[in-house]
């Protein structure tokens, strides 16, 4: 059926996103907006917006009730959720069937076996993709039996964690013991699930990825992206295709990612995560996305596809508009995370009102924002406030024009991380294409 | 509606070939600066503000049945600039914030009224843009007042708590 009205479950620049391409498909919006977000640039572009409580998330974006009765009474017959928030959460697609309202996402039972990551690897198992060697602790076992089978070092991950949250470390084997049983504790706590598992701790590795598009039928890869410029898990800098891969490396790890899709029968957008050993051309699956990610732009640049416009039309339950060979990639892509921390001071976070925006324009440069002069960033949420994306024929003149663009972002009022996205594409590490995740430290150190 | 990209640089394009170095447009529903960013690079400055409010959907039956927003700042609590008395000393949070007296829901607070701290202990969280940062007693004494709520927005001066510092 036609999607006719989308009721946008989110915030900030992916909310703006959101409500672009719909007006350009000619798709009525509706935004559910809390109390901090009454009057932003997405409440001003919506056709309507719906309060749904106040500024804290577990009373607002958290809550399935307030999304699905806001999206009733703003009569969406869709409910786009984002990133974030509740994008991956099986309850909110339950919820909209029971309400005759369409989820734009994958299927109930695709957002459990993903979002569940023990799951998530035994599917990845069974469609025969490589995963970091691991197991999930048995009722009563010795969860020292089963590392040493692993090999050290060791992460305890929790099953219901995700996006970096829920994992530890152990590199001695005599804090195995209490490490597990303070990550059972604190699963239990965030996550609402205790269930843990193991994993051997690969220290250096790339974080690549590649994004999949699925009707349910037919799976189709729209290539890599390469995430490895991490601080704490959160991702900083984004670039498509991943450089310096070896064509069969890369090829590999497209039919992976197309295998998993099938595997599942996968209907929607979704992100297959990969941890790259490029020492040995050897990549593993780490974890599946069932969502829109910040950094789509990157792909879409490179692919010249809206992802938002081919999740609605999969969500409309029409098949696939592109087969694999209608797929092409021109040139490359990079995307930095504009932020409103202090880079000088540990990134400590840096909540405000704008002055004024001055963000670059021109051939090959594309800035996501909500934020205006006047905008505000409210302490309750994360700390992004736009995302700066050059598309140019190769990686040196990506780098270059990303250098240039950032000159001319400005924020008066708010401290962000330009200089710091300055000094990374002057960095000659980072200009040589690859880095691994632990790059971002060393480069902090070096400073 | 506000631009998109696309029409900005469509834009651009006309202004690239121009002797124009600046352009200023305003419609009913938006005003756009563009500025040439100086050199050769093609790049160049957006300045952009959406005009017009956010139409919001007066619903009776729902919004009524919500949670009200969160009460401010507690009545009790001295002014920011407010003098304390010598042998008091303020603890106030490091940045704007969600306060938190304990770690987790249903633990017990890291401190109450009669608590000894020294500098180190943990008082409380503060909780800004996702992050969680500790909030310390940076003095040592006992813990006479607590004028912030568990849950509460508490800007960067406020005073949270008072210690009667432990005679020197």
């Amino acid at each position: 059926m036609n999607i006719r009205r989308i009721l946008i479950a989110n915030r900030g620049e992916i909310a703006v996103r959101i409500i672009r391409t719909c007006k350009r498909l000619g798709i009525e919006t509706v935004l559910a907006a809390s109390d901090a977000d009454l009057g932003s640039l997405a409440a001003r572009m919506a056709g309507a917006v719906v309060r749904i409580g106040p500024a804290r998330p577990a009373e607002s974006y958290l809550s399935i009730d307030a999304i699905i009765l806001a999206a009733l009474e703003g009569k969406a017959d869709a409910i786009h959720p984002g990133y974030g928030f509740l994008s991956e959460n099986a309850q909110l697609a339950i919820r909209c069937r029971e309400a005759g309202l369409i989820f734009i996402g994958p299927t109930e039972a695709q957002l459990d076996g993903i979002g569940d990551k023990l799951k998530a690897r035994g599917h990845a198992v069974e469609a025969g993709l490589p995963v970091v060697p691991g197991g999930s602790i048995e009722m009563g076992a010795d969860p020292a039996v089963l590392a040493e089978t692993i090999g050290w070092p060791i992460l305890v991950k929790a099953v219901g964690g995700g996006g970096g949250r829920g994992m530890k470390q152990v590199h001695d084997p005599s804090k195995l013991h209490e490490t597990v049983e303070l990550a059972v504790a604190e699963a239990a706590a965030s996550f609402g699930d205790s269930r843990v598992y193991l994993e051997r701790y690969v220290a250096s590795g790339r974080h690549v990825e590649v994004q999949i598009l699925g009707d349910g039928e037919t799976v189709v890869h729209l290539g890599t992206r390469d995430c490895s410029v991490q601080r704490r898990y959160q991702k900083l800098v984004e670039e498509a295709p991943a450089p310096g891969l070896s064509a069969e490396l890369r090829s590999a790890m497209h039919a992976a990612a197309v295998n998993f899709g099938r595997h599942m029968r996968y209907r929607g957008l979704g992100t297959i995560e990969f941890l790259v050993d490029c020492r040995t051309d050897e990549f593993f699956f780490l974890e599946m996305n069932a969502r829109i990610q910040v950094e789509h732009p990157v792909t879409e640049a490179i692919t010249g596809l809206d992802l938002v416009a081919e999740q609605i039309a999969v969500a409309e339950g029409r098949p696939l508009g592109l087969r694999q060979e209608d797929v092409t990639f021109t040139g490359h892509s990079i995307e930095c995370r504009i932020n409103a921390e202090d880079w000088d001071q540990d990134f400590r976070p840096s909540p405000g009102t704008a002055a004024r925006v001055l963000f670059p324009a021109g051939d090959g440069i594309r800035v996501d924002s909500h934020m205006e002069a006047g905008a505000s960033v409210p302490p309750f949420y994360d700390s992004m406030v736009a995302k700066l994306i050059v598309h140019a024929p190769d990686r040196t003149q990506a780098v270059e024009r990303m250098a240039q663009a950032l000159d001319v972002c400005r924020i008066d009022g708010l401290t962000i991380n330009t200089a710091m996205h300055k000094a990374l594409m002057a960095d000659v590490e980072f200009k040589a294409g690859g880095v691994d995740t632990a790059f971002f430290p060393r480069f902090m150190q070096q400073r | 509606m506000s631009l998109s990209n696309d029409d900005v640089q469509e834009i651009l394009r006309l202004l690239e070939g121009s002797f124009h170095d600046e352009l200023h447009l305003e419609t009913k529903s938006f005003k756009l600066a563009l500025r040439r960013a100086g050199g050769a690079s093609g790049i160049w400055s957006q300045e952009t503000t959406t005009l017009g409010a956010a139409n919001l959907l007066n619903l009776g039956s729902g919004n009524a049945s919500l949670p009200a927003a969160p009460p401010g700042a507690g009545a009790a609590s001295p002014s920011p600039q407010a003098a304390l008395a010598p042998g008091l000393a303020a603890i106030r949070p490091p940045l704007i914030g969600t306060f938190y007296r304990a770690a987790k829901p249903g633990a017990p607070p890291f401190v109450e009224e009669g608590s000894t701290v020294t500098p180190d202990t943990v008082v409380g969280i503060i909780e800004t843009m996702k992050l969680m940062n500790p909030v310390l007693a940076q003095t040592s004494g006992t813990v006479v007042e607590i004028h912030a709520q568990n849950g509460e927005l508490v800007e960067a001066q406020r005073v949270l708590m008072v210690v009667k510092k432990e005679p020197a």
